[in-house]
């Protein structure tokens, strides 16, 4: 197999890639159900369609999917730039201690305001967090894959030392948490399972779709990341792009920890998070690097979490294959996405035959 | 009459849909120095590839020594006796010369045994090169070198060399040619890649000339004149470019005051105390060998690395030293990069959105700092595509799949649109069909002749002399003065690039 | 006396999962790729490694385990950098969070069962010498060889050694099971050396540490070698901190080497003249030969 260089992107392969790499991933899943002796399409049903058959469990996709596609939304952005920032979930974990602090710390101040301040505070505490990877790369050019991961460990031991620490609920029977938050603590229900947090995800990628679309910001990025010496001559700077971009990404991810520990969690607790960051790196590439695309791209990644405590209880398949299924539908998708810049030599091509 | 030692015989090569060799045969004798011409895209390149086998033919046969052969790769090749000089080299920099060298030769690997060989036959043939000297830091005269000893140390009995010359001054060259005749005086063939003509016509004693992929002349340069050579490559005559007005020199737009700026990076230059004026309504050339600081100078005046003080450059008599390019850009300043694909344009990208990328923060009509607006991006393209007849496959392609030409006309139209107070442009046809040069050439001519001050950065001598009011040349980071075109020959020139300024220049920086 | 060789003892074994790892990803790098999921390659070495201790009975076994699993995960980066040209980048961080998870079901019903260590000969582990052994074999092979010399040709300039006929891809692929099977012998050298037993994610984070020495050694295994002897380093003197109890935090002290990690890039990256010279100029760029 020789693969040719395309003139031009493929607009079709762009829509279709993902799709490909589903079904290759949904094939994929059915072997391994088959390995361990279940029936493979009785395996499917419970891991993928059954949790859409009831109202709890679709809300309860909704509600996992919020900081999926939070997160991988901005890290879109960011891999657009190639910034690689794959420190996230460090990020949610920082946002999550800074918006924790609030209840911590004022237990009994309870108005609107309290819950306002936790987002923001969430927002920002991802913001700073990311900025330290950022500030390494343009000051120091220290590569912020590695930063940023690195990151990611100091401040989960962080949150380890303060909610057994300083932190800890001194009613808790010696269990490492805080206390647990109630009322404006909380994010408000819309339905009896859907928080706010859901609206703002979606509102946020739809946000940073019309950014990346329509704005100067956008441009900026998009150019960034295709070709940096021509986002030069264009007149943008590049520290300034790499700023931006964890900023947004960490902002984001700090927003999903305080929209997690005001919601779903309730409290701070050594671990808040079941590898959302790393998870929403997924999100972000099956979304085709677009903000719009990581809402779709996010209710998947939701119903593989799902699909995956179903399976533990119903066919007693141990829940880690979740993440076997998400790595697995990862590389389809990188390998899928190889057909849209390129083509398989000797297969005719679509645009030749019009031509 | 002795048997030809290569043998090209009705090769064909297809790429996709292009047929870039269309029965394509060449022979070529021991001990000659054979031309091989053609246009940019003749297909030149890609026979020459398949000689050395980096590439397979489609269909036809080569023989070799009479014998039919398949050279299956590189190194098949160069155990037959082949080797090749590459236009953009094949070298390492990280490497060391010899290292270099060790790469493209069979048998044990012993660097220091081969380094004396380097050293010996390097004197033998007046070809210095050090073995222990990192590739990165050497200049091209340097690189060249070490590519032909490379080929030299295989005993080569054809050696082919694409546009050796287009990197070296001319006294670089003469100095080439005498390897080359030598070579050739000892019974080594010589495959010969050029488009200097004039070059052509005083070393080779066979040309074969090629256009679009097929062979439509085999004769003997000597006995041709440059021009009958170009009409058989163009295949039509070359439009001279027409100047509408005399040059008028106006005030004086753009100013350098011993500019000077330190190396960016392990292989750039520093520039050193650079001083230029370019006035309203001509045209100011600056002429040099490739590698000698000019994108280093294009990006100090076009603002991508902003300057230690304002005042080492003016801009209408404006201080504008630390502002950056789009500052510089409202400013009615315009550039043209020397790299389309990933600098001036964006590959990936539309034309329309590469409209954006150099006028979003001149043209409020196409970004207000916030927004963008496609529509008039679009409306701004198709203004560009018709003024200057850019062809394309469709309405809105992404730049990548335009021909060279083509992109070129856009880039530089984009910024001719803009009817811009100075232009700066660097190696404005470089790698560009004569029919795109001569129409790039002419709307330079056109736009200083309506009071613009236009600076080129070229390579290319001949179109210096065609277009520029006065020349000034650039080497190792240092200007000369710039002089009225009609006061300098080429040898003239060719001692500048060389660097015989440069001491002046020491001097000067003594003085201030 | 004794203390101190004890000490110089702990620090090896911490030491020694961290230069196999990184040795490997050197002559990945030095070929012009990143593959970042060392840690993925590492932690199912680790698995495989003991899982085939276990299965058998004999820790030797376990061994080759370990390796190949390694190699099995990086012929699949290669695979889809090299044939299907994706992004290494991304591919890297699939590989790893693809490791990660497929350890962890391989690895359920290992959680908990007794490990067998790897027994010493003449006192000492000995993947410790062999690890020795390998930085001199990578060493000589770079810098004294031809293939060596080609290496570092494709890293350097992958159109160049094109152009001369070497087959760049071929050479890459090669590069990147070499830097597998490391990282999964070094992932092995931790289910069976390091703490005899399969916990899930064991690496924690090892092989993103093995990928910062990389860099931080500029890309010679020589300084590798130093390097991965003052990680292990930080990571026992935690220990020994937390051991005096003098009432850091223990978080703290389980945060240096990630810190140091940090540290040392920061250091090393901002000393432009020191990675310039050794730095890959093709890393991580796709390489498409023309037809």
């Amino acid at each position: 197999m020789r693969l040719e260089k395309r003139a031009e992107r493929s607009a079709a392969m762009a829509l279709a890639s993902p799709v490909i790499a589903l079904g290759l991933t949904v094939i994929t899943a059915a072997i391994i159900f088959a390995l361990r002796g279940i029936s493979p399409l009785n395996g499917l049903y419970v891991y993928f369609i059954e949790p859409l058959t009831a109202l709890w469990s679709v809300e309860q996709l909704l509600v996992k999917a919020t900081p999926l596609v939070l997160i991988g939304a901005g890290l879109a952005v960011a891999y657009r730039a190639n910034v690689w920032n794959i420190g996230a979930e460090g990020q949610l974990t920082a946002g999550a201690i800074m918006a924790g602090m609030i209840p911590v710390m004022l237990p009994n101040w309870q108005s609107p305001l309290t819950l306002i301040l936790m987002l923001l505070l969430g927002s920002i505490g991802g913001m700073l967090w990311g900025s330290i990877s950022a500030f390494l790369k343009n000051r120091f050019n220290a590569n912020e894959i590695l930063t940023s991961l690195m990151l990611v460990y100091v401040v989960q031991l962080l949150l380890d030392w303060l909610v057994r620490g300083p932190w800890r609920d001194p009613k808790g029977f010696n269990f490492p948490k805080s206390i647990t938050f109630t009322d404006w603590q909380l994010l408000p229900y819309i339905t009896s399972g859907i928080h706010l947090g859901v609206i703002i995800a979606l509102v946020m990628a739809l946000v940073l779709g019309f950014v990346m679309t329509r704005t100067l910001k956008g441009f900026e990025i998009t150019v960034a990341g295709l070709s940096p010496r021509a986002a030069r001559f264009s007149g943008f700077s590049k520290q300034g792009t790499v700023m931006f971009c964890f900023l947004l990404s960490g902002g984001l991810a700090g927003l999903a920890g305080a929209i997690e520990i005001s919601s779903v969690v309730g409290q701070l607790q050594p671990q808040i998070s079941p590898g959302y960051g790393f998870a929403a790196i997924i999100v972000a590439f099956l979304g085709r690097l677009n903000p719009v695309g990581a809402i779709l791209a996010g209710l998947l990644l939701a119903l593989s979490y799902i699909g995956g405590e179903a399976v533990q209880t119903a066919l007693q398949v141990p829940e880690k294959i979740t993440r076997v299924i998400q790595g697995v539908l990862l590389f389809y998708v990188l390998a899928c996405d190889t057909l849209i810049a390129y083509r398989i030599a000797g297969l005719p091509s679509a645009t030749e035959k019009r031509a | 009459m002795t048997a030809p030692l290569l043998e090209v015989q009705d090769i064909v090569k297809v790429f996709g849909t292009l047929k870039a060799n269309d029965n394509v045969s060449l022979a070529i004798m021991p001990g000659e120095i054979h031309a091989f011409l053609g246009e940019n895209g003749a297909g030149k390149s890609t026979l020459v590839k398949m000689i050395y086998g980096a590439l397979q033919p489609t269909s036809g046969t080569m023989r070799w020594n009479g014998q039919v052969v398949k050279i299956q790769n590189p190194a098949e090749a160069r155990a037959l006796g082949i080797g090749m000089v590459f236009q953009h080299f094949s070298l390492f920099d990280a490497l060391t010369a010899a290292e270099n060298i060790a790469l493209a030769l069979p048998g044990a690997h012993d660097i220091s045994a081969l380094s004396k060989r380097i050293t010996s036959v390097s004197k033998d043939y007046g070809l210095p090169v050090v073995p222990h000297a990192a590739v990165g830091d050497l200049s091209v005269g340097e690189r060249q070198r070490i590519e032909i000893l490379r080929c030299l140390l295989q005993n080569p009995k054809l050696l082919i060399m694409d546009e050796p010359t287009s990197v070296l001054t001319p006294q670089e060259a003469e100095q080439l040619f005498i390897v080359l005749r030598r070579l050739a005086a000892e019974g080594c063939a010589v495959l010969y890649i050029s488009h200097r003509l004039e070059e052509v016509m005083s070393l080779c004693s066979a040309a074969t000339i090629l256009r679009h992929g097929k062979v439509v002349a085999r004769l003997d340069p000597r006995r041709e004149t440059a021009v009958s050579l170009a009409r058989m490559m163009v295949g039509a005559e070359v439009a001279q470019v027409k100047s509408t007005a005399p040059a008028t020199r106006g005030a004086e737009r753009l100013v350098l005051q011993n500019l000077s700026l330190a190396a960016d990076g392990a292989f750039a230059v520093a520039l050193k105390n650079i001083s230029l004026s370019v006035a309203g309504g001509e045209i100011v050339a600056i002429a040099g060998v490739a590698g000698n600081g000019q994108g280093e100078l294009f990006d100090a005046m076009s603002g991508e690395r902003s300057l230690q003080d304002d005042r080492l450059l003016l801009v209408d008599g404006k201080a504008v030293g630390k502002s950056g390019i789009n500052a510089r850009r409202k400013l009615g300043m315009a550039f043209v990069a020397e790299e389309r694909l990933g600098h001036g344009a964006v590959p990936e990208l539309c034309l329309s959105a590469n409209m954006v990328l150099t006028r979003h923060a001149s043209d409020r009509g196409i970004a207000n700092g916030i927004m963008i607006h496609m529509d008039q991006a679009e409306i701004a393209k198709e203004r560009i595509v018709k003024n200057h007849d850019v062809r394309k496959g469709r309405a809105d392609p992404e730049a990548r799949s335009l021909s060279g030409g083509n992109l070129q006309k856009f880039v530089i139209g984009r910024e001719l649109d803009r009817n811009p107070g100075i232009l700066i442009v660097n190696q404005p046809t470089w790698g560009v069909d004569a029919g795109a040069a001569a129409a790039i050439r002419q709307a330079l001519v056109d736009l200083s002749r309506q009071g613009s001050a236009v600076l080129v950065i070229s390579q290319d001598l001949d179109e210096i002399f065609e277009i520029a009011d006065r020349i000034a040349v650039i080497s190792r980071g240092q200007l000369s003065d710039a002089q009225p075109a009609g006061t300098l020959t080429r040898e003239a020139i060719g001692l500048l690039m060389a660097g015989s300024h440069e001491m002046k220049s020491g001097e000067n920086n003594h003085a201030a | 006396m004794e203390l101190l060789f004890t000490l110089l003892t702990i620090i090896m074994t911490a030491a020694t999962p961290l230069l196999l790892a990184a040795l490997g990803e050197t002559v990945t790098e030095r070929s012009g790729v990143l593959n970042l999921g060392v840690e993925g390659m590492m932690v199912m070495g680790a698995v495989a490694g003991f899982a085939g201790a276990y299965l058998t009975g004999n820790p030797w076994v376990g061994i080759p385990f370990a390796i190949l699993a390694g190699m099995s995960m990086s012929l699949l980066f290669a695979f889809l950098t090299m044939t299907l040209l994706a992004n290494q980048v991304a591919t890297g961080l699939a590989l790893t969070l693809l490791g990660l998870g497929l350890s962890a079901l391989i690895g359920e019903r290992l959680v908990g069962q007794p490990g067998i260590k790897l027994p010493q000969l003449f006192g000492i582990d000995p993947l410790i010498p062999i690890s020795f052994l390998l930085t001199g074999f990578v060493s000589w092979l770079l810098f004294r060889t031809k293939a060596g010399l080609i290496v570092r040709a494709v890293g350097n300039n992958h159109a160049s050694a094109h152009a001369l006929g070497y087959s760049v891809i071929l050479v890459r692929y090669l590069c990147i099971l070499f830097g597998g099977a490391c990282a999964g012998l070094a992932g092995g050298y931790l289910s069976l050396v390091y703490t005899p037993q399969w916990v899930e994610n064991m690496t924690a984070g090892r092989g993103w540490i093995a990928l910062a020495l990389v860099v931080f050694a500029s890309w010679l295994p020589l300084r590798v070698l130093a390097g991965a002897y003052l990680f292990g380093t930080i990571s026992i003197l935690s220990f020994v901190l937390q051991a005096m109890g003098l009432g850091i935090p223990s978080q703290l002290l389980s945060s240096l080497p990630y810190l140091g990690t940090i540290f040392a890039l920061v250091v090393i990256s901002g000393n432009k003249a020191l990675t310039r010279r050794n730095t890959p100029a093709s890393l991580g760029q796709p390489f498409v030969p023309d037809h």
